[in-house]
């Protein structure tokens, strides 16, 4: 089975390589079939002018059947963006990740959204269960049953 | 008024007079189960004019509840039809087979990116992926996620996949088909509160029994049913509790396993065992020795009798003499009202747990009596059924065990008076004949006593049976008369 998600993912590969990334989107890592990374910028006037993050994405055997593990990158260097659906410790609550995820999205469309939903933030601020919820998540933030209950931002 | 609707439904045939402890039921195979559910599809159907793949889903949205389909229907149709995945596009005779498209110029898969891939497939809303992709996903939603809406891969698409299309994809994989078939039947039996699975694994029997279905007929019955399947598989069709709780009802049997469960008796007991310091609040038991306490904390020295300071005691060493002050009355009068209660429960808890253990030594009693049973043949010219007695006291045995450990839990709650000094008579009868037929079957074999053990362990079997069957059918008579008084409140009593 592991044959899907490694053709699906040269394909994607070969894509960005050709055709680039969306601005502000850049592949910083993708040596394996497992985990890749990538700069996130907002472009334009936004909370988050100036700032890059990192996204990282791991595959299960059964992408894109199933979704991949998507978060941001938190270590001495690294920080996640202050924003109501990301946890300090790297983890979306975004509902496209979750159950919402179709096999036709891409990575490449995943950082798309997660970028605009970064633009459209109006202030700054950390979930509310955040210090409960860092203090108890599991390592891949996809075995957490996210409620996704705000849309707007 | 569902109640109703699912009452015509499945009228259970009745069995003519039956016992006041047991419960009217019926067992079905998933095959007749699966038959109640075409008959409700094939209602629907024919009352929309639509055809049994969409009656499927629409049911299946609504959790089966045709009354409320049917409201809903007729007040909206498009609206109902579209929130269960439908397309209102679809023609209502589309029983042909799914729409497999083989196009002409090159098609790749948004979700392989495989060019190779010549068999494609799509709902009726168009967004099309090649078949191995389908397969995959519904194979991954099946078995991974135990779904059995299968919804269209395209992002925001939300069409569910027609049974016939789902089998046109499983085709090869009649395993998962299989699976399929099973999720949408439990989602079936979930739904209609007069059926329940059987809980044993992997048994696919499925028990209907109406009279037990609503909450208030659990106060006055205990609907203990078994699924046909096999003999083992009984289960009570009113809560989850394993085998067979008879005579107490459900609510008084869930009452007392939390109660042996929760440790609030740890902390009644550490209650009646253990004071504070009176300086660092600190937990001591006194396990011998003096009035006079050190605490191994804080070092203060008090009196264990009236908890002051021992210093104020003077020189009235190890004797307190303000032990009849007011203070000290009502300190001592708190614990032992604290002790009673923990000795109490442990009464009626001691004797459970007795008939609880008992039940889990079954196994090796039924070895032991085996080889006595080969023994007897043996030594005396008695053939194999007629040493069938012996299998036979030890089943009766077993039943009796498992009433009378339930016995205790309905003594513990049952309010003082001369029904339940009735109830525990009967009780200490039943209990009485299952011990001497237990000590009968452990007695030595000595070749001539066998006649007349033989003798008197079928007596005794018969004895015991009839003993059993006045607690199980008196206790169940009380809840229909409404005899019992609990000395607590209990679900479904005032």
């Amino acid at each position: 089975m592991a044959s899907i998600s490694s053709r699906r993912l040269q394909k994607e590969l070969k894509e960005i390589k050709t055709e680039g990334c969306p601005v502000g989107i850049t592949l910083l890592e993708a040596e394996n079939f497992d985990k890749w990374l990538f700069s996130i910028e907002v472009m334009g006037e936004s909370q988050y002018q100036g700032e890059a993050y990192t996204l990282m994405f791991r595959f299960p055997p059964m992408y894109p059947i199933e979704s991949p593990a998507v978060q941001f990158v938190v270590d001495q260097t690294h920080q996640s963006p202050v924003h109501p659906h990301v946890y300090s410790n790297g983890h979306i609550c975004a509902s496209i990740l979750g159950t919402d995820w179709s096999p036709v999205l891409s990575v490449v469309s995943v950082c798309v959204t997660l970028q605009s939903m970064l633009a459209s933030c109006k202030k700054k601020e950390r979930p509310p269960d955040n210090d409960q919820y860092v203090s108890r998540a599991p390592d891949n933030p996809k075995k957490t049953r996210f409620h996704y209950d705000d849309d707007t931002v | 008024m569902d109640m109703d609707a699912f009452n015509d439904d499945f009228k259970v045939t009745s069995k003519g007079k039956h016992k006041s402890y047991e419960i009217d039921y019926e067992s079905l195979t998933q095959g007749a189960v699966e038959k109640l559910m075409q008959a409700d599809i094939e209602h629907i159907s024919g009352i929309f004019g639509v055809d049994e793949n969409t009656a499927s889903l629409l049911l299946r949205y609504m959790n089966w509840n045709k009354e409320r389909l049917i409201e809903k229907y007729m007040d909206n149709a498009a609206s109902v039809t579209s929130s269960a995945g439908i397309s209102p596009l679809e023609p209502p005779t589309s029983q042909s087979q799914a729409p497999i498209r083989s196009s002409i110029e090159a098609f790749v898969c948004p979700i392989c990116f495989d060019d190779s891939q010549t068999k494609t497939l799509c709902l009726s809303c168009d967004h099309t992926f090649c078949a191995s992709c389908w397969i995959a996903y519904a194979t991954s939603k099946i078995r991974d996620d135990q779904e059995m809406a299968i919804r269209c891969m395209a992002e925001g698409c939300s069409l569910v996949a027609p049974d016939l299309f789902v089998r046109s994809i499983l085709e090869e994989d009649t395993t998962t088909w299989d699976r399929f078939r099973e999720l949408v039947i439990r989602h079936f039996v979930a739904s209609n509160p007069n059926l329940k699975y059987c809980p044993y694994p992997s048994c696919t029997h499925t028990v209907s029994c109406p009279s037990a279905s609503s909450k208030s007929s659990l106060a006055t019955v205990v609907p203990t049913v078994a699924c046909g399947a096999s003999a083992t598989h009984k289960f009570c069709f009113g809560c989850p509790i394993d085998g067979d709780h008879r005579p107490v009802i459900c609510g008084v049997a869930k009452m007392w396993l939390k109660k042996c469960r929760d440790d609030s008796e740890t902390a009644n007991w550490i209650k009646s065992n253990t004071k504070e310091c009176s300086k660092c609040q600190s937990t001591i038991e006194k396990n011998g020795g003096c009035n006079h306490m050190t605490c191994k904390k804080c070092k203060h020295e008090f009196c264990w009798v009236c908890m002051g300071p021992w210093i104020e005691h003077g020189t009235a060493w190890y004797s307190c003499n303000r032990y009849d002050e007011k203070d000290g009355v009502d300190a001592r009068d708190a614990q032992s009202k604290s002790r009673a209660s923990l000795e109490r429960y442990l009464h009626y808890y001691n004797r459970w747990a007795n008939h609880e253990q008992s039940a889990k030594l079954s196994i090796e009693l039924y070895s032991k009596t085996e080889k006595k049973m080969e023994e007897m043949q043996i030594t005396s010219d008695l053939t194999w059924i007629e040493v069938q007695f012996m299998k036979k006291a030890v089943d009766e045995v077993e039943k009796c065990r498992m009433t009378l450990k339930w016995t205790y839990a309905m003594a513990y709650y049952l309010d003082k008076g001369n029904e339940k000094e009735l109830f525990e008579d009967n009780q200490r009868d039943l209990e009485r004949a299952v011990e001497d037929l237990s000590e009968l079957l452990e007695s030595p074999i000595e070749a001539e006593n066998i006649p007349t053990l033989r003798q008197k362990v079928t007596d005794k079997t018969v004895y015991v049976q009839k003993r059993n069957e006045i607690v199980l059918e008196d206790t169940a008579n009380g809840f229909l008369e409404g005899r019992w008084q609990w000395n607590c409140s209990v679900d479904g009593f005032d």
